[in-house]
């Protein structure tokens, strides 16, 4: 255990020689928090419809509420406060991001490995299902099962884990296959290892870096897919906002000049996706030297 | 080389045939577009007419027969909506598209590629980092964000741009081109910057990585030791080796860019196919849909297979490693 901490603290300091990174992690700590502590941090719940006064619509940045509190960052047409609508809909976007990537992460590995595991034909056949997968770009694919499902945010996640499993797949058989051939392998079969155990003790443990560093850089993709579906109409629904979908109710707004509904919401998303990004580019460049861009 | 060649597109044509099986398969799912067709006041009679006309009476198998007969012959219906073919619909809004996500590439070695350059000279500089951080940024701002961001700027503050449509197109070939008009350029450049702006960021960093290597390469060591000058070395000797893997995902990268003008099309008003294919889904118009996704995948399978073969054709490294 000691061990452990030691090789976490080590990592941190390797981490910590690029300032930028340490600025992202920083943000997206403050990012999660926020996430999960909107109740307590918001001036008002933004979806109880008593709190809400029409006549305090459209406010701009730093107006008094009636209420007691200041509209730091204005109100929207429903006389909503930005902030309290942010940190709500930031929660949404999270549960949304982390929850399809992780999903995606677990079923993706989990074939990946399987598949460099059993060899043969039924690898062949698993990875040509991958490159299937892979052959359509993925924001079709989310569009159609959107428009087959429907708006919810369970379908969002089912959306996205059904275009994004294939990455993770891919790179975990291309990872296992190297593993295959070293001695440690060839003596958990001496040792007749089963194999679940040979999959998730022994193959998993050792390619698990750049999957940890996809899984990073796959939140911040499901992030923005999310955003971009509900910006189109077919992402969460209108009862549940996350930050593209407050983007997108304040869009026609933003023409007329009433920048502040659509611009905070847009900001806030930036800075999640961007502090995950350095997040995740930072660990690919200790973890995973040699990883292709992408 | 011919045996390959004639086993990729075997297989091009089977990843086509399981994408149209699998969408045929979706429809399924969707359910019967009886309802949506027939007027609420229709008899027993009608409604049966209309099914066998559909060929709705038939088994799934013969259904899914003539779905793929029906796709050969580029016969996919009538949309709903608009009540014209579907496919003769999407092709007639292709070029608009392609316009859009051609300039979008073009943009993104234009610009992506000098940018490479400058940071993977000198990886530790200040201005390398920036570069590499800016790229970063890149691929963390969402597309549709972007378009609203330049909107914002360029049209309702500046009042430099305009925000929506084409704008004036000369006909060539048939086709209304914008980018052979002022006016029409003008409509283009927002569009096709903010669709491409992640493949700047992604050219940037291929190119940056690519440089680097190279620049610790013996060709380069030598061309130093000659006595060339460092701007010949880089722009002549190290760009065209960096220039064969930045082309490959450009070029793979076109189908996706295709895909990805549903977003901009949308902000932008440009009238594509990507901004019927968002109606028609709102709409459930199920022809206009099959059409488009069919096109798209073909597109996308047949790009995959070009590049593939042009690869082949031009490194003669990989084509040893395949036989």
């Amino acid at each position: 255990m000691r061990s452990a901490f030691s090789a976490f603290f080590r990592f941190l300091r390797v981490y910590a020689r690029s300032p930028l990174a340490v600025i992202g992690l920083i943000g997206t700590v403050l990012v999660l928090l926020a996430a999960i502590f909107a109740p307590v941090l918001s001036p008002q719940n933004p979806y109880d419809l008593l709190q809400l006064d029409i006549l305090e619509s459209r406010l701009p940045p730093g107006e008094q509420a009636y209420a007691g509190f200041t509209f730091l960052l204005g109100s929207d047409g429903q006389g909503r406060d930005m902030v309290s609508a942010i940190l709500y809909g930031l929660r949404i976007s999270l549960i949304v991001g982390i929850g399809s990537a992780a999903l995606a992460f677990v079923l993706g590995t989990l074939f990946g490995l399987t598949a460099a595991y059993i060899g043969g034909r039924v690898e062949t056949f698993m990875m040509r299902l991958v490159d299937l997968q892979m052959s359509v770009p993925t924001i079709l694919s989310a569009l159609l099962i959107l428009a087959l499902l429907g708006k919810s945010i369970g379908n969002v996640v089912l959306a996205i884990v059904i275009v994004e499993w294939a990455t993770y797949a891919r790179t975990a058989r291309g990872t296992a296959l190297s593993q295959m051939r070293r001695d440690y392998v060839e003596a958990a079969k001496a040792l007749r290892m089963g194999h679940a155990n040979m999959i998730l003790r022994q193959l998993l443990p050792n390619c698990i870096s750049p999957l940890i560093v996809l899984l990073t850089m796959q939140i911040a993709r499901a992030i923005t897919l999310e955003a971009t579906l509900s910006f189109l109409g077919l992402g969460v629904p209108i009862t549940e906002p996350s930050l593209g979908l407050l983007i997108s109710n304040g869009y026609e707004l933003m023409l007329s000049g009433t920048y502040w509904v659509s611009l905070f919401p847009g900001i806030a998303l930036l800075v999640t996706i961007f502090s995950i990004n350095l997040v995740g580019d930072r660990m690919r460049q200790i973890l995973d030297p040699k990883a292709a861009q992408r | 080389m011919t045996l390959w060649i004639f086993q990729r597109l075997l297989q091009a044509a089977l990843v086509a045939l399981a994408m149209a099986a699998l969408l045929f398969l979706a429809l399924q799912l969707i359910g019967s577009p009886v309802e949506t067709l027939l007027p609420a006041e229709a008899t027993h009679e009608e409604r049966l007419r209309l099914i066998r006309d559909l060929g709705l009476d038939q088994p799934l198998h013969i259904q899914f027969l003539m779905f793929l007969k029906g796709m050969v012959q580029g016969n996919l219906g009538v949309s709903y909506v608009f009540k014209e073919p579907a496919v003769a619909l999407i092709l007639s809004r292709l070029p608009a598209t392609l316009e859009l996500a051609l300039f979008a590439v073009l943009l993104s070695l234009i610009i992506g590629l000098p940018l490479g350059l400058i940071a993977g000279r000198r990886p530790h500089s200040l201005t390398a980092q920036t570069i590499m951080t800016g790229s970063i940024l890149g691929f963390s701002l969402p597309i549709f964000w972007v378009g609203i961001l330049l909107i914002m700027i360029f049209s309702v503050w500046l009042g430099w741009l305009p925000s929506s449509g084409r704008g004036q197109t000369v006909m060539v070939l048939g086709v209304g081109w914008s980018f052979l008009t002022w006016d029409g350029l003008r409509h283009l450049i927002l569009p096709a910057f903010s669709l491409s702006l992640f493949n700047i960021s992604m050219v940037t960093r291929l190119t940056e990585s690519g440089v680097r290597e190279a620049m610790s390469s013996e060709y380069v060591k030598f061309a130093r030791a000659k006595g060339l000058a460092p701007r010949r070395i880089l722009t002549v000797h190290v760009l065209k080796n960096v220039m064969i893997p930045v082309v490959t995902v450009v070029g793979l990268d076109i189908g996706t860019t295709i895909a990805f003008s549903v977003v901009t099309e949308t902000i932008f008003a440009w009238p594509g196919m990507g901004k019927i294919i968002i109606d028609s889904i709102a709409a459930l118009d199920r022809p206009v849909i099959v059409a488009y996704l069919m096109l798209v995948v073909l597109m996308f399978v047949l790009i995959n297979l070009v590049v593939d073969i042009l690869y082949r054709l031009l490194d003669p490294r990989i084509r040893l490693q395949g036989e």
